[in-house]
């Protein structure tokens, strides 16, 4: 039975994953679960995983969420060359403190970037308040800051000379905003820079294909949206009001 | 100078790191840094952690953030019992995806279920809407949910039948709203009992050591006026 991933690659954590078993031949199946047309509620998803979020990984009988404890176990499971995670004590650490560190740091408001400049305005027709927009963007550029400062430093990649897992998930987090055609990389050349190392070293094609989804967003067709989705998004949309 | 881990037990992955370090007699030096006298933004630690957060832990010139990677560094550094993160692969990759999971949910709920409760009212000074505790609450209830649904189910720990590290940061976390006065445990026999068994796999009387100031923390004096003034936006950065 070959390994299933279910994903959209709109997904951040979801292009992580994919890059990263394309990167490495893993042989999967890609199972689609449409973000846009809500199928991660689907009865069928939800057997898969009920938390109704994406990656998730299925081999055999084993499931798995988290795209990164799916990446510490594709790397595993596949012996995956180690410089993605490397064994020297200190190097592996720093990709676990990353990890920890990008889910609120990162993460979020890099996707709440996408949120206030593309999809609650199309979704909603209202724009946010700027001062929330200036908030959002001032904890980005913070955070960015502590990226460059803290995990990058002098080195070509966060653990030296080789890309590494933190190295693929802070970029792919990184490059969600573009959806909404916002670049994070303006900020620093140096990000800049390490941006353009990091897509050299996945290989341009496969990361650009990765992308695609993600750079069509903006031309997605948002009144197929299931009126109880947009409810639901406008629920949780107040919160950024 | 050997390991030296900066803590504040007040805090649940200070506690976690704690009872993980005395649990496997791990050796190290305690730097406390008193979150509630601001100890954190002073410049001498700053040198030490820029980001100004604990725990963080200094092994020479290295030095480490963040409870989950500092968690991992000690088991790999120290040959700790291989239950608290097994060689098996999937029972590994479980652990790795709770505490994945746990950063926006159950830490969130947890820390706000406190602060809404207890911190903002006893030690700032500030009142919470009825309105934003209810909330609060009742995304904290819908986590522990998950928790017992989605992780615990009917296993004696979280991912099977020895504790492992996902099991220590869970349930330092949840002795947060415990600590706060939350009835976290009651109709929740199942979470109940898998408390008493983390418990008494760790050690009554190390995990009650661990835990004593937060349960203490309803007792707390009013902040300095100095003191919150410093404190009050990262408080309100770290519970959003």
């Amino acid at each position: 039975m070959v390994l299933e991933l279910y994903m959209d690659l709109l997904s951040a954590s979801c292009r992580a994953v994919y890059i990263f078993a394309k990167k490495n031949g893993i042989p999967f199946d890609f199972q689609f679960v449409d973000l846009l047309k809500g199928h991660h509620h689907s009865k069928e998803y939800i057997e898969i995983n009920p938390l109704r979020k994406l990656p998730s990984l299925k081999d055999g009988r084993f499931i798995l969420s988290e795209s990164v404890a799916i990446l510490f176990y594709l790397c595993r499971r596949y012996s995956a060359p180690s410089h993605w995670y490397p064994p020297d004590l200190h190097s592996r650490a720093r990709v676990d403190e990353f990890m920890a560190w990008q889910h609120t740091a990162i993460q979020l408001p890099m996707s709440k970037i996408l949120w206030i400049k593309l999809l609650i305005p199309m979704i909603t027709g209202e724009e946010v308040p700027a001062e929330k927009t200036e908030e959002t963007l001032e904890e980005v550029n913070k955070n960015l800051q502590f990226f460059e400062e803290k995990f990058l430093q002098d080195k070509m990649f966060i653990t030296g000379d080789h890309i590494s897992l933190a190295d693929l998930v802070a970029l792919m987090e990184m490059m969600q905003p573009m959806g909404g055609n916002y670049n994070v990389f303006l900020h620093s050349s140096k990000l800049a820079e390490w941006r353009m190392r990091v897509e050299l070293a996945i290989g341009s094609g496969l990361f650009w294909e990765a992308h695609d989804r993600l750079s069509k967003l903006a031309d997605w067709d948002c009144s197929t949206l299931d009126p109880i989705v947009k409810d639901r998004i406008s629920e949780f949309l107040k919160k950024y009001k | 100078m050997g390991l030296e881990l900066y803590l504040d037990l007040l805090s649940q992955p200070c506690r976690a790191v704690y009872i993980f370090a005395k649990k496997n007699c791990i050796p190290f030096q305690l730097r406390t840094v008193e979150l509630l006298k601001g100890q954190h933004l002073s410049d001498a630690f700053a040198q030490v952690n820029p980001l100004k957060k604990i725990p963080t832990l200094k092994d020479g010139n290295f030095i480490l953030t963040e409870s989950v990677a500092i968690l991992l560094y000690l088991t790999h550094k120290y040959k700790v019992p291989d239950y608290w993160y097994p060689q098996d692969l999937q029972v590994r990759a479980c652990i790795d995806e709770y505490l994945a999971w746990q950063h926006t949910t159950l830490r969130r709920n947890c820390l706000r279920a406190l602060w809404h409760k207890v911190m903002f009212p006893v030690f700032l000074g500030e009142q919470v809407s009825p309105k934003t505790l209810t909330a609060t609450l009742t995304e904290l209830d819908v986590t522990l949910q998950l928790l017992e649904d989605k992780f615990l189910q009917n296993k004696d720990f979280l991912v099977g039948p020895h504790i492992s590290l996902a099991d220590l940061v869970a349930i330092t976390e949840l002795m947060h709203p415990v600590g706060a006065g939350c009835q976290v445990f009651e109709s929740r026999p199942k979470l109940a009992a898998w408390c008493q068994r983390v418990e008494a796999a760790v050690g009554k009387d190390l995990f009650q050591e661990a835990h004593e100031v937060i349960l203490k923390v309803k007792d707390s004096p009013p902040a300095d006026p100095i003191i919150k003034q410093k404190l009050m936006p990262r408080v309100l950065a770290m519970i959003q």
